[in-house]
């Protein structure tokens, strides 16, 4: 009988085109590519300097996301000339070497990550590495997704393969029921904050468990998206019926006949019983509390209802040097309760926490309510067609009457690589997956944390137990 | 890519944990379509006051550590953004490696995809190195890769270090990875037709 095997292993071996050392190195086939405007102009600079073409045009999809405005009233106008020449330079890409391309003003445009599923793109079984790191998304429908640099978007565009070495693996189970007020993004944050930023480096993670399951689609591709802030090179999560669901009569999803044996097919794929991971992790989904970042690393966090913790606690020299570094950043006193935390700014937004799900949860939270006077409130969704959707649903009116900005779509203030920016000293309460030292703007300070959170933080003026707005 | 065979020059210590890219590389140099003028990003929020006049504290704009080609990092260096930015803003101030304990998986592909050499070993052993590296004078390494050791100059000590064949052949000899895969291309059709026929859904 044949050994036992891990999901990721059984879709590297179904995709591995040739060895090319004795050393574990393989030439792996990917399925699928999205490009965005400031990782991708290199790579086709590249191709175009050695006079080569893209290898399957059909394969990839470009958006534009990470530099394109957000107001309201949309216009082809960018916020800067670099931010205009890339946007214009991936037009000409698109164009030049036929790669189908989401404009500014297309209607499917929107946050990669976010758009990609939505266009029925992300199949169980795929392998889809992208030029940005929360590709992992792709792990929530079956797929394995991983983010590569700029050099090997260029070889995967020449080649549709990338030079690999397989992945030590990492299964985290997390079973139960998650308690009132916790969300995906409080799962994958508490995972986080255990296993450290580095806890999955080098390793793919595959998520299950009775709370997995129980979990949307759009759940599972926060908790994707997430895992490689603690240094995940690749997530995937076993297909199941939501996974089915969420992707038939998508664009680009197989139709007809076709979709029946697709769908048998992706349902037989996961992890055999007895399958060995080189690390198990398990985590009950009962134990997680609404979960706030103190930091500026992601496993700087704490449940809510916490402190700012003590540098002296700290187990090592070289963390507590770091602790140190991060309060004094982050402008805080060790010992001081965390929902004492005044904001100025809160952001609902990014690949992580933007789809319809996360705006109906910011919405419960918001109807009825304001926004704390000096706070200045926005929300970006995930993608044009989420923007639609929420209109459609009246979430826009609520957020609105709230006090908060309702945006178009990109990844805005996750990275703020456009004009949304923040002020140095500006705190913020944000969805999205990142606290690094000016991530939102030189000197700002983020609190990462779910989008009902956020919103709870917004009303209150600061950081809030979203618990107590029911 | 420049190819990596012996390479001597100063070390810098740099130990915090989980720096990641958008330290190394700001947003503000992310602007670009081309590779240049990258040098002057990295770590540019240490490097540079506000007004944009050089920090003398930062270790690489003291003295003794001008001009540094190694860093001894501290764990998870370069995690966060696939950024390639913050690899050739690096590779173009001069640093040919990074010595640490570990690296973020994307960083590190990126790095060795433009010659720059990631060494990981443990962590007594870069604890001590970066102690050397943070003396003004006797900082000095000299990298073998063919060999596969570190040598401090000032006492002729020498590190072993472990790297895949394949990642180091191509570093020495400075490989374009692209021209190496197309020559599997039959290889690469075959596996397509065959993959696509099982899975006609993905074609």
């Amino acid at each position: 009988m044949e050994k036992p095997k891990t999901l990721y292993d059984k879709i590297i071996d179904a995709h591995t085109v040739r060895s090319l050392d004795g050393d574990g190195q393989i030439l792996l086939y990917i399925d699928r590519t999205i490009l965005n405007e400031y990782t991708s102009p290199q790579a086709f600079s590249g191709l175009r300097e050695a006079g080569r073409k893209v290898w399957n045009p059909s394969a990839a999809l470009m958006v534009v996301d990470h530099v394109n405005p957000t107001a309201a009233r949309r216009t082809r106008r960018m916020p800067d000339a670099g931010a205009a020449r890339q946007v214009e330079y991936f037009a000409e890409n698109a164009r030049d070497f036929g790669i189908e391309l989401f404009d500014v003003l297309d209607p499917r445009q929107g946050i990669e990550h976010v758009v990609a599923p939505e266009q029925g793109l992300v199949m169980p079984g795929m392998v889809i590495a992208a030029g940005d790191s929360h590709t992992t998304a792709y792990g929530a429908l079956g797929a394995l997704g991983f983010g590569i640099g700029t050099s090997d978007i260029e070889h995967y565009l020449a080649t549709q393969t990338l030079v690999y070495r397989r992945l030590k693996t990492m299964r985290i189970t997390v079973d139960g029921r998650m308690p009132f007020g916790v969300t995906a993004k409080d799962v994958v944050m508490e995972v986080i904050r255990r296993i450290g930023a580095d806890g999955a480096t080098g390793y793919a993670v595959e998520f299950a468990g009775s709370a997995i399951d129980g979990m949307s689609v759009e759940g599972r591709m926060t908790v994707c998206t997430m895992i490689v802030e603690a240094g995940a090179r690749g997530a995937v999560i076993a297909a199941d019926r939501k996974v089915l669901d969420y992707i038939e009569g998508r664009p680009r999803a197989p139709k007809g006949e076709l979709w029946g044996r697709a769908c048998e097919a992706w349902l037989a794929l996961g992890s055999d019983p007895g399958a060995v991971f080189d690390c198990e992790v398990t985590l009950r989904a009962g134990e997680v509390s609404p979960m706030v970042t103190w930091g500026t690393s992601p496993d700087q966090a704490a449940t809510v209802d916490g402190r700012v913790p003590a540098p002296d606690e700290a187990p090592d020299p070289v963390r507590r040097g770091a602790m140190l570094r991060a309060l004094d950043y982050m402008g805080l006193t060790p010992g001081m309760p965390l929902a004492a935390i005044t904001i100025s700014h809160a952001f609902i937004g990014s690949c992580t926490n933007a789809r319809i799900e996360d705006l109906r949860d910011a919405a419960r939270v918001l109807r009825g309510r304001r926004v704390a006077e000096g706070v200045r409130a926005m929300i970006v969704p995930g993608s044009s067609q989420v923007r639609r959707q929420a209109e459609a649903e009246g979430l826009d009116r609520v957020f609105t009457e709230a006090g908060f900005e309702w945006r178009q779509s990109g990844c805005s203030m996750c990275l703020a690589m456009n004009d949304d920016i923040l002020e140095p000293g500006d705190r913020c309460a944000s969805s999205t997956n990142r606290n690094f030292e000016g991530r939102q703007g030189p000197g700002a300070r983020t609190h990462l944390m779910s989008p009902a959170m956020v919103a709870a933080a917004a009303v209150a003026g600061r950081l809030a137990d979203v618990r107590q707005f029911a | 890519m420049q190819p990596f065979t012996q390479v001597s020059g100063r070390a810098a210590p740099f130990a915090a944990p989980n720096v990641d890219t958008d330290v190394i590389m700001p947003k503000q140099f992310l602007k670009g379509v081309d590779r240049r003028g990258l040098d002057r990003g990295v770590f540019h929020a240490l490097r540079f006051h506000a007004d944009g006049r050089p920090n003398g504290d930062f270790i690489l704009n003291r003295e003794a550590w001008a001009g540094a080609r190694f860093l001894v990092v501290g764990p998870n260096f370069g995690c966060g953004s696939s950024r390639e930015h913050a690899v050739w803003g690096l590779s173009q101030l001069g640093i040919r490696a990074l010595i640490g304990t570990s690296f973020a998986g994307i960083f590190n592909d990126n790095c060795h995809r433009n010659g720059v050499l990631t060494v990981s070993l443990p962590s007594a052993v870069v604890e001590d190195l970066a102690a050397r590296a943070g003396r003004p004078t006797g900082n000095a390494l000299t990298i073998d890769l063919p060999a596969q050791t570190i040598r401090v100059e000032a006492d002729g000590l020498e590190i072993p270090f472990d790297i895949g064949p394949l990642r180091k052949d191509a570093l020495v000899r400075g490989l374009d990875a692209v021209s190496a895969t197309l020559q599997h291309a039959n290889d690469i059709r075959g596996f397509e037709a065959r993959h696509h026929g099982a899975n006609p859904w993905f074609r």
